[in-house]
């Protein structure tokens, strides 16, 4: 009995050697199973993430075995830890140079809030200079947590619409960011 | 906990006693550490005369850094100096005390290297003028800082913040 596991299919018809369904949906399939992250840790957190990736937890599984500290060819953005005012502009040009389509996951309370460091230097958030997708509580998540964060952004992957990222609610988002 | 030994204190106490007279305005034992304020003029003598004399000989700058007591009138911001004898093993502490009026102070890179970015961090974050630092911008904090952090008058936490629930810090 093989344990390989297969995405499964979407929804369409099928028939003798045919398979029909919307472009949406295929696309998606094929970008939720190979997320290519670019893992921006710069703290605890980013240890967590090495635990993450090694061969226990194995990112690998859900097709992001491809890490690299480049903006190029990714597609998920996963901030790892304190992100001080002085690194801000720097993440932000990272989240920049990235193509679209792309995602951000925050990870553990200080990317996302500022967590314990409540100060002159230290961002409150990384929402306060990029969009964020999925946020992951926790200080620092077990991987378990990380996983699950991996998985929600999936389900948005998949379930994203070709258009959206032409959208005007888009480009107000990003707007909003001054982007 | 040994008994401490006062000989160190004495002995540079004496030194700088016959040598610079009233700019020495005290000096004192706290735990095995001599502790000696003396005046801001005479700061940068001073602390040329402890490292290139042979007696003395305190020619390496452990660290330096500022200190901030807001209620003290007229003597609100310090220096203070942590020297070390390598060859005797002695350590010892001289600090300086101004008003917050004027935060100025003569630089000792001319005599320690290593004073340049001790220095540039108390610019930084305490905004204190060294006069005669050959480069005398921020250090860690960003270029665009409009103040400095680290005097009492800011607040510890960052005012960005809009998440927080006073009840969780008894308030």
């Amino acid at each position: 009995m093989s344990k390989i596991h297969i995405a499964e299919k979407p929804d369409g018809h099928e028939g003798a050697g045919f398979f029909a369904t919307s472009l949406d949906k295929a696309v998606g399939l094929a970008r939720k199973n190979s997320i290519w992250p670019l893992p921006f840790a710069t703290s605890c957190c980013g240890i967590e993430f090495m635990a993450l990736m090694a061969s226990h937890y194995d990112l690998g599984r859900f097709g992001s075995e491809r890490l690299s500290f480049s903006p190029r060819q990714a597609d998920l953005l996963m901030v790892m830890g304190t992100i001080a005012k002085k690194m801000a502009p720097v993440l932000r040009q990272v989240y920049e140079q990235m193509a679209e389509p792309k995602w951000v996951l925050s990870m553990g309370a200080c990317a996302s809030s500022g967590g314990i460091f409540d100060t002159y230097s230290v961002l409150q958030g990384i929402d306060k200079v990029i969009p964020v997708d999925v946020y992951v509580p926790g200080c620092p998540p077990r991987p378990e947590q990380v996983i699950d964060g991996i998985m929600q952004i999936q389900n948005m992957v998949g379930n994203e619409s070709l258009r959206r990222r032409n959208s005007p609610e888009y480009a107000h988002l990003l707007a909003k960011y001054g982007m | 906990m040994t008994t401490t030994d006062t000989t160190l204190l004495t002995t540079i106490h004496e030194k700088l006693k016959t040598q610079f007279g009233d700019a020495i305005i005290s000096a004192e034992q706290h735990y095995d550490f001599p502790v000696f304020v003396v005046s801001r003029e005479k700061a940068h003598d001073i602390l040329q005369f402890l490292k290139e004399n042979a007696d003395t000989q305190f020619q390496f700058l452990t660290t330096m850094c500022t200190l901030h007591f807001p209620d003290n009138e007229g003597q609100e911001f310090g220096i203070m100096y942590q020297l070390h004898n390598m060859p005797k093993n002695w350590r010892i502490r001289i600090k300086t005390f101004f008003s917050k009026n004027d935060t100025s102070i003569p630089t000792v890179t001319d005599l320690f290297p290593t004073a340049n970015w001790m220095e540039r961090q108390e610019y930084d974050f305490f905004g204190i003028q060294f006069k005669g630092h050959p480069d005398l911008r921020r250090i860690l904090n960003m270029d665009e800082m409009n103040y400095h952090p680290m005097r009492k008058e800011y607040a510890l936490e960052d005012d960005t913040r809009t998440d927080k629930n006073d009840k969780m810090f008894g308030r």
